[in-house]
């Protein structure tokens, strides 16, 4: 199937905020600014995924999965925004709202393990779960963390360094401590104590938080 | 003869720490360097000679270094022989159980030009651990030839020295990056027209990682308008990758290493852990750890260089052979035949050469010292201190140092003088003038400790009051310079060498050599101090001096008796701390004057060695700043524990 149009997104966002989040029946036209006929309702009533009443816009039950996916994507965005790009207000929100529509399938999903499965979006709404939510709840273990949330004895590989200082990276990883290594860690307290191939090293929690490792998949 | 005239060739070794360097070094050239299982003790460059069919090598080992772009002092200690020798070979020494973690340098080190040979060493844990190494493989791979080795067994030592001896450096493919990369290093080695050691590949690379040095070796010697136009281009490239250059580059490095040894390693699974890995374990938890630490310094230090070697070893070599054999036949002579007063007063008076020179620092110094650096150095050697190192970091960051700083920390109860030396290792200013402080305040070294522990253990209650003053005076003295000293915060990070039974070969070396440089060092000093002190003796200077300190020694409740170990104190710190045992054994001081005495000496200014490295390695205002800061502190903190003493009758 075609994927929607941003513009179409953008009122299935709107209604499912209004209509499942909110307690409102449906939503006013005028208020999402389209009149009958326009070629974003054209496109969503196509799909049965809204319908049209006098002068309401009512969400069907087969939009809804469709909806509340955008409402993900979007709050993802936000997430993305501040957290990782450190864009914050406005700009972070507008830059989200043309951000959302190229998280499609897959990029979302990447992103949202990237971020570590958030519930939350920046202004305290609820993330509607994705199916890598679900099951990273159900393997128990969410996708990629610092080494400081890893517990001791716990294995994973290197997916990236967090590099703050350059220096301390490079001392890292020209002791081979490399994305795509495999990680075992050792011991937790007083410092991280990790093994790469038949190596030992211990680092302190500052460094420790800049090392994020992908857990294995059971 | 023509060999004279013609420079000698030069082998140089090269490595990380901890695989092996130092033995192959020992065995080659069958001289004794220290062979070291710490990460950074060793900052020097060592040299030897070896003979290899009837051609002369002077062989140079280097510090340890992961990478030929260095980030601390030992790794830009090595990297400069690098930058200036032309060596014969340059020996890559690599530990083979984790070959592919160190072959990225090796690909550096070929990439730079340098005509290097793989040493593949210590190839026996490996198979231990189940590895089975196709080294001639590696060979064909890689282009260079590759010796495997098991030195501290000697294995592998004949092939070496071939290999070395029929070494002939052959023009090496370069080892291709991701085009991109490729096409930035092209157009950079292209620009460059002067005469560098290492490869113009390889001087891009490190120019595109902004390595100071190498920048300021390009500036001077290419002109100012290809200078210019490179630095065009190296803000360029850096610019546009920004993000991920290192990262990139160390990757890219990985998998070429990875292709290389396809086929060459193979593991066997093994289960069992060996009783190494869980002494290690215990060693790295603090329920167990604490407890081992403990262990440590109560029979290692307490037991075996307090009791040992400051009671027993010093007992005997001053007690019965210097006392009753040496000295009086000694003294009678120079009566005899040494006429003069002021001669027979600088060879054996008071303050003579013999009788406090050297008396003193044969009899009661190497003793102490000598049982000190023999723990030192079998701790050492098993790889006990790392651990100890990731034990202590977290307390050690409030102090403002990181774990790492515990090495100059622990040799500093051996002598301070070394260990200031040592904290170049440390990788802030910030850390390096906080732990320079701190040995020369709070941590007595072994000659001082020795003496004290003998002089506090007769008197109850007194050794735990001093322990109890000075760790509180280190900590609150290191927490507060952490407030207040600027800079940047020390991260910790460190390799854990495998545990390891010690080596007798290797801890006598290391002793050996310890103690050889600590005598040398020190015996001149002693004569030195004897000398000054028997000049104000002669001149009556002396009385001034005393007389000038004593009001401050009275105000701390001592005995005006007691000035004279302070001012001995300038000249060495156990010098004073022996003075006390003069007094104390003439019965001349309380217990809480001793108590104090011993906490204010130990306290005070640092000997002159120490200051003398002090000023060499922090410059002279701080070395100056922290000489006056811990003078006025030793003598407050006297007078305060007095007043508390007095006040409570803790010790009557």
């Amino acid at each position: 199937m075609e994927r929607l149009s941003p513009k179409a997104e953008e009122i299935l966002e709107s209604l499912w905020i209004a209509t499942v989040e909110g307690n409102e029946v449906g939503c006013l036209l005028t208020a999402l600014q389209v009149a009958p006929g326009d070629d974003q309702l054209v496109e969503l009533e196509g799909r049965a995924y809204v319908e049209t009443r006098g002068e309401r816009l009512y969400l069907r039950k087969e939009g809804r999965p469709e909806a509340e996916m955008t409402v993900r994507r979007h709050r993802l965005a936000e997430r993305l925004m501040m957290d990782i790009l450190d864009i914050q207000g406005d700009e972070g929100n507008e830059q989200a709202c043309a951000f959302e529509h190229l998280l499609h399938q897959g990029v979302d999903t990447k992103i949202c393990t990237l971020l570590n499965h958030p519930t939350t979006c920046p202004h305290g709404k609820p993330i509607p779960p994705g199916t890598c939510c679900e099951e990273a709840r159900q393997k128990g273990s969410p996708g990629i963390v610092p080494m400081t949330e890893l517990k001791s004895g716990e294995a994973g590989e290197i997916a990236y360094l967090a590099a703050s200082d350059g220096k301390k990276m490079q001392k890292l990883m020209s002791m081979g401590v490399l994305p795509g290594s495999d990680l075992n860690l050792v011991q937790s307290f007083p410092s991280y104590i990790f093994k790469v191939g038949h190596s030992q090293f211990a680092v302190d929690d500052s460094l420790a938080r800049e090392i994020y490792i992908r857990r294995p998949v059971k | 003869m023509s060999e004279q005239q013609q420079p000698q060739p030069k082998v140089v070794l090269v490595g990380n720490p901890n695989v092996g360097k130092s033995v192959l070094f020992n065995v080659l050239t069958g001289a004794y360097t220290t062979v070291s299982n710490y990460p950074g003790t060793s900052v020097e460059v060592s040299r030897g000679h070896c003979e290899i069919d009837d051609v002369n090598y002077e062989i140079l080992d280097t510090p340890g270094m992961y990478s030929i772009m260095p980030i601390t002092e030992e790794e830009r200690v090595a990297r400069q022989i690098l930058l200036e020798e032309t060596p014969h070979a340059v020996l890559h020494v690599v530990d083979a159980r984790n070959l592919d973690r160190m072959l990225p340098m090796t690909l550096q080190l070929i990439e730079a030009g340098l005509p290097i040979i793989l040493v593949v060493n210590i190839l026996d844990e490996a198979k231990r651990l189940g590895m089975q190494i196709d080294l001639k493989k590696l060979q064909k791979n890689i282009g260079v030839p590759v010796i495997g080795t098991v030195m501290k067994r000697r294995q592998g030592l004949s092939e070496l020295q071939q290999a070395i001896s029929a070494y002939a450096s052959v023009p090496h493919k370069p080892f291709i990056y991701g085009s991109d990369l490729e096409r930035d290093i092209v157009r950079m080695a292209a620009l460059l027209k002067g005469d560098y050691r290492f490869s113009n590949r390889a001087t891009s690379l490190l120019l595109f990682q902004k390595d100071n040095e190498v920048e300021n070796l390009v500036e001077a010697s290419e002109s100012a308008e290809d200078l210019s136009q490179l630095q065009d281009v190296i803000r360029d490239v850096i610019f546009e990758r920004r993000a991920d250059l290192h990262l990139q580059i160390s990757l890219e490095r990985k998998s070429i290493s990875k292709r290389m040894l396809e086929d060459v390693v193979t593991q066997v699974e093994q289960t069992e852990e060996p009783f190494a890995e869980k002494l290690s374990r215990w060693a790295m938890n603090p329920w167990s750890g604490t407890p081992i630490l403990l262990l440590v310094i109560y029979f290692g230090l307490y037991q075996f260089v307090g009791g040992f070697g400051a009671g027993t070893l010093v007992d005997f070599i001053e007690g019965s052979i210097f006392e009753e054999y040496i000295n009086p036949p000694v003294v009678d002579y120079l009566r005899t035949h040494v006429s003069a007063d002021w001669l027979f007063e600088l060879l054996a008076g008071e303050y003579g050469l013999w009788t406090l020179g050297i008396r003193y620092a044969v009899a009661l110094i190497l003793p102490i010292v000598g049982t000190f650096f023999l723990i030192f150095s079998l701790l050492e050697d098993t790889g006990y201190f790392p651990r100890l190192a990731l034990l202590v970091d977290r307390i050690f960051k409030r102090i403002g140092l990181s774990g790492r700083a515990v090495i100059p920390m622990v040799l500093g109860f051996g002598c301070a003088t070394m260990a200031t030396m040592v904290t170049r290792t440390l990788e802030t200013t910030r850390e390096r003038i906080i732990a320079t402080a701190l040995l020369a305040l709070a941590i007595p070294c072994s000659a001082q400790l020795g003496v004290i522990l003998g002089l506090l253990s007769e008197v109850p209650g007194a050794l735990s009051v001093w322990m109890v003053v000075m760790l509180l005076v280190f900590l609150l003295v290191g927490f507060l310079a952490s407030k207040v000293m600027p800079g940047e915060h020390p991260v910790f990070y460190m390799e854990l060498p495998p545990m390891r039974l010690p080596q007798f070969r290797n801890v006598a070396v290391k002793t050996m050599t310890r103690m050889q440089s600590y005598f040398l060092e020190i015996l001149p000093l002693f004569l030195f101090a004897s000398f000054i002190l028997w000049g104000l003796k002669m001149l009556g200077a002396l009385e001034g001096i005393v007389g000038a300190l004593a009001p401050v020694v009275r105000a701390i409740g001592l005995p005006v008796e007691a000035t004279s170990a302070f001012v001995f104190g300038f000249f060495r710190r156990d010098f004073g701390a022996a003075g006390l045992y003069d007094l104390q054994s003439n019965g001349l001081l309380t217990p809480t004057q001793l108590t104090v005495a011993a906490v204010t000496l130990t306290l005070f200014v640092p000997c002159i060695a120490q200051f003398l490295m002090m000023k060499k390695e922090r410059g002279f205002r701080v070395s100056l700043s922290i000489f006056m800061f811990v003078s006025v502190l030793a003598f407050s903190c006297g007078w305060a524990l007095n007043k508390f003493l007095l006040s409570t009758g803790l010790l009557l």
